[in-house]
């Protein structure tokens, strides 16, 4: 017999390989020191502001290699970190507060290859440097306050349905809220009015103490911590894009953990001042009356404050708050019936009354919302710290159209992405559980670049040790299984760097180094198995194919297993190990493609059509 | 070129007792040594804050610790990590500490004293919460994947193999992490990575040789039990050593090039694989025999093996 196989089996591993080799490509390409700029407000970056900037540039005497403009955002690329930090500074004078200006390493992949999606991988904050914050989120408290909300919302609808009750108290340790009646067929009147309006609240009467015993159900406290998580994890979005950083994760880990990284950042306690910042809204109305221009001189009328607006321009508010941003309990952005965006915003039951009262004298005046925040500034106190700076901006103001009510609709907004936007803030405006940060790790960026070092070189002399270990071994059969080893690394680089969500890592570096230790077994088993037919008075041809089927069983059972403890890995894991247990999956399963597949067309394709007497093994 | 090439399948089984005691022994060594020693438990378990600074000349160690002692750390445990300019400092979790700021009090307290500052290379900050948990979580892990490997083998081959097979990487991990405890070499999260991708690395051994007794159990229809074993170990030794020399060469690449960070990955692995491969030798089907694993067992043949038998 001969070992033939057909040539479209050639065809498809060889293209299979091109493809993952051309996806491989990019991580050889250097990164390039770039800017990135955005426009603060989620805004569209016009073709107009990237000429003026590469214009500066060019004025400047320090022309970029190239100025592109994508998805909306600038992207700079300069030849040198020198240039990029001078840059940094031009580009800030130019484009004033109203823009966001990041420095960054963009990679330098051509654009043939960007053109079809090939990226490279993205790296580990241990291999680039950074901070990495792990924050808890207050579930109890974001629990305690809906129980307050409540209680408020309770004693407001038993008196509009003229129900008469002793008291209304929030038992916060127990999560209950304890209703006490005068008399027991309020009881029955009370949870029925009550559960008609939420279902979602589970009702206990006791008869004897007169009293009602409400709690709030399982999937109504699942949902308020959902909320509480996505609304800390819309507010650290919002604030890691302020400090103006390249690439950041903001990621929900668990039930109640939000995972912060912010890649090249190495001040660690400007981003905590940052991410701990306080931010609060006011509702105020527009005045109207008095002479804005005149204020502007400095001729402030009595009853008023004036504010910028988040597009630069000058607003009069009355100095009367109407309503504060911690009764904000939803805000949702979405289209009004004439299909022009919109932000819906609820309040609580205080809230609500609140803005009853104040808009009822107001249908017609504009109100305006006033973000407030706290930022570090300049200015440092005598510690290093920065001192936490006041910012108040106007970022909407609207036509109150009819008197306002627990939910109403700011409409007038330009666009749906400024919707969004506007309803991302109002969100943040008050948090309704507290972070904690409970896990931070900076790396240095000497120490990132050294780590990439030494994980490439173990990597490069741990694949050498092999490749000759092997080649002396078994020869002409060691060099087939030194090409399917180094097949191997591409088939594991070009697919890491398909994957968007994989992220190499120091410990995800090692675990490709063990799978180049590992990735031979195959191949060993393989050969020691024809060499054992060999040994039994076989033919060449009939050792070689009896070798790779009979090895295929005992590999395929000892590489599930070890699939098997690599998935439970990534199941369990978090962070780095998560990182390894990736690397180490891949390599399992391509180094069995290369050595069972791969390594056997080469084999026949070298061996298997001569009537040989004996195999270099 | 070939390691070994036996005519006679070696009498691995006639040593299985002193080969089960010794092991036995190791094991309560460890087990032992968890008891009095403990595990020197990392930053990633035991939560607390971890500084490493890099300093343009030889770190003085005692200046340092006095400097710490005098700023409030009196607790600070310094050591050099890698190179006498990479230094190490951890500072454990102390009720009144705000755990945040730690890592900037320190460099500011060594930046005051040095009269070139100190390059800061990473801080690491593990709130108590985190440490548990982790624990929590690797240990479930661990547990997760041996029951996981017992299913799966009691699946594919036969259950006396599956306990041999669960028991011997048990053997494994103990053994490592006694190394661990013994040494009072620190456990950090990547030693727990290392120790179970070595449960990984382990049941591939593991298999390969059971893999070989199930054929060898239709083979040699004539022999004991204890020849059947002899000859499947013997027959699969060059594989079990070869693969161990690949992956043992290139962890040793890692030992003394990965970085001292990833020191006490190479560490474990190294250890796990050579006891690894021991026991997949000895413990695993040793356990398998003394169980009274038999040929009646390991039949019928799957279609599978009936398919090569054609050819």
């Amino acid at each position: 017999m001969l070992n033939k196989n057909p040539a479209w089996r050639y065809v498809v591993v060889i293209t299979m390989l091109l493809l993952t080799l051309v996806y491989a490509l990019p991580n050889l390409y250097p990164e390039d020191p770039a800017l990135n700029i955005s426009a603060r407000g989620g805004a569209v970056i016009s073709e107009q502001t990237r000429l003026q900037l590469e214009q500066e540039f060019i004025r400047a005497g320090n022309a970029a290699a190239s100025v592109q403009l994508q998805d909306g955002k600038i992207i700079a690329r300069f030849s040198s970190a020198e240039q990029q930090l001078q840059a940094f500074d031009q580009a800030k004078n130019l484009l004033g507060r109203n823009y966001i200006a990041a420095l960054s390493l963009m990679p330098a992949t051509p654009a043939w290859l960007s053109a079809i999606g090939a990226t490279p991988m993205k790296l580990g904050l241990d291999l680039r440097g950074g901070v990495h914050f792990l924050l808890a989120v207050d579930m109890q408290a974001a629990l305690d306050k809906h129980l307050n909300d409540l209680v408020s919302q309770f004693r407001n609808d038993l008196r509009q349905a003229d129900i008469r009750y002793q008291s209304v108290k929030a038992n916060l340790e127990q999560g209950q809220i304890a209703i006490v009646f005068r008399q027991a067929a309020d009881v029955e009147q009370a949870a029925s009015l009550l559960s008609k309006q939420d279902s979602q609240l589970l009702m206990n009467q006791d008869m004897d103490s007169l009293s009602l015993l409400v709690s709030l159900s399982e999937e109504r406290q699942r949902d308020i911590r959902n909320y509480a998580l996505e609304q800390n994890i819309t507010i650290m979005r919002n604030r890691v894009n302020e400090i103006g950083v390249a690439e950041p994760v903001v990621q929900r880990q668990g039930a109640d953990r939000i995972v912060v990284q912010l890649p090249g950042v190495q001040d660690t306690a400007q981003a905590k001042e940052i991410l701990s910042a306080t931010a609060t809204l006011e509702f105020r109305l527009v005045d109207t009356d008095s002479d804005l221009t005149a204020a502007i001189a400095g001729r402030l009328p009595g009853n008023a404050e004036l504010y910028q607006s988040n597009d630069g321009r000058p607003v009069l508010l009355e100095k009367r708050v109407l309503l504060t941003g911690d009764h904000i309990t939803d805000a949702i952005s979405g289209y009004d019936e004439y299909s022009q965006p919109k932000v819906t915003i609820k309040l609580d039951t205080a809230g609500g009354n609140l803005m009853s009262d104040a808009s009822k004298s107001a249908v017609g005046r504009r109100m305006a919302t006033v973000f407030i925040e706290y930022k570090p500034g300049t200015e440092q106190r005598a510690d290093g710290t920065p001192v936490l700076v006041k910012q108040q901006e106007v970022i909407n103001d609207a036509t109150i159209q009819s008197r306002l009510g627990r939910d109403f609709d700011i409409t007038g907004l330009s666009s749906p992405a400024q919707a969004q936007h506007l309803a991302s803030l109002l969100r943040a405006g008050a948090l309704i559980a507290p972070i904690q940060v409970i896990e931070e790790r900076t790396i240095g960026p000497s120490l990132g670049k050294e780590n990439i070092e030494l994980g490439l070189a173990a990597i490069q002399w741990g694949m050498l040790a092999v490749l000759i270990f092997m080649l002396v071994y078994y020869k002409a059969f060691g060099l087939v299984a030194n090409i399917a080893l180094a097949a191997n690394v591409i088939f594991m680089v070009g697919i890491m760097s398909m994957i968007p969500g994989a992220t190499l890592t120091l410990p995800g570096m090692a675990g490709i180094v063990l799978t180049v230790g590992m990735a031979v077994d195959a191949n060993v088993l393989i050969f020691e198995r024809i060499r054992e037919e060999l040994a039994e008075g076989r033919s060449v041809q009939q050792a070689i194919h009896l070798g790779y089927d009979r090895a295929f069983a005992t590999i395929a059972d000892s590489n599930m297993t070890t699939l098997l403890v690599a998935l439970i890995l990534f199941g369990v894991g978090t962070g780095p190990v998560k990182g390894f247990a990736i690397t180490l999956a891949i390599g399992i399963i391509t180094s069995i493609f290369t050595a069972v597949v791969g390594s056997r067309l080469l084999v026949n394709l070298i061996w298997g059509g001569r009537r040989l007497q004996s195999l270099p093994l | 070129m070939q390691l070994f090439n036996f005519s006679q399948p070696l009498h691995f089984m006639r040593f299985k007792w002193p080969a089960l005691l010794l092991s036995v022994l190791l094991v309560i060594g460890s087990i032992g040594s968890f008891a009095t020693k403990g595990i020197n438990w990392g930053l990633d378990f035991t939560g607390g804050t971890v500084i490493e600074v890099g300093l343009n000349q030889s770190a003085d160690l005692t200046a340092m610790r006095d400097t710490l002692s005098a700023a409030g750390y009196p607790d600070a445990v310094i050591q050099l990590f890698g190179s006498s300019k990479d230094v190490l400092i951890r500072i454990p979790l102390r009720p009144d500490l705000v755990q945040e700021k730690v890592g900037e009090a320190v460099l500011q307290a060594l930046n005051a004293k040095q009269s070139t500052p100190v390059e800061l290379r990473r801080v690491e900050f593990v709130g108590p919460s985190v440490g548990e948990e982790l624990k929590q979580d690797g240990g479930m892990a661990m547990l997760v994947a041996l029951i996981g490997i017992l299913l799966y083998v009691a699946l594919r081959f036969e259950w006396r193999l599956s306990v041999g097979a669960v028991v011997s990487l048990g053997h494994d991990v103990i053994l490592t992490l006694g190394l661990f405890s013994i040494l009072q070499l620190e456990f950090d999260l990547t030693v727990l990575a290392a120790i179970l991708a070595l449960i990984g690395y382990s049941i591939n051994d593991t298999i390969v040789v059971f893999d070989r007794l199930r054929e060898s159990f239709r083979k040699l229809r004539e022999a004991t039990v204890d020849e059947t074993i002899d000859h499947a170990i013997t027959s699969t030794l060059n594989r079990t050593v070869i693969t161990s020399l690949t992956t043992v060469l290139v962890l040793l690449v890692l030992f003394f090039m990965g970085g001292a960070l990833i020191n006490g990955f190479a560490t474990a692995l190294l250890f796990g694989i050579a006891v690894g491969t021991y026991s997949s030798v000895y413990v695993a089907s040793a356990i398998a025999e003394v169980l009274g694993i038999s040929r009646e067992d390991m039949l019928p043949a799957p279609p599978a093996e009936n398919e090569v038998e054609q050819v």
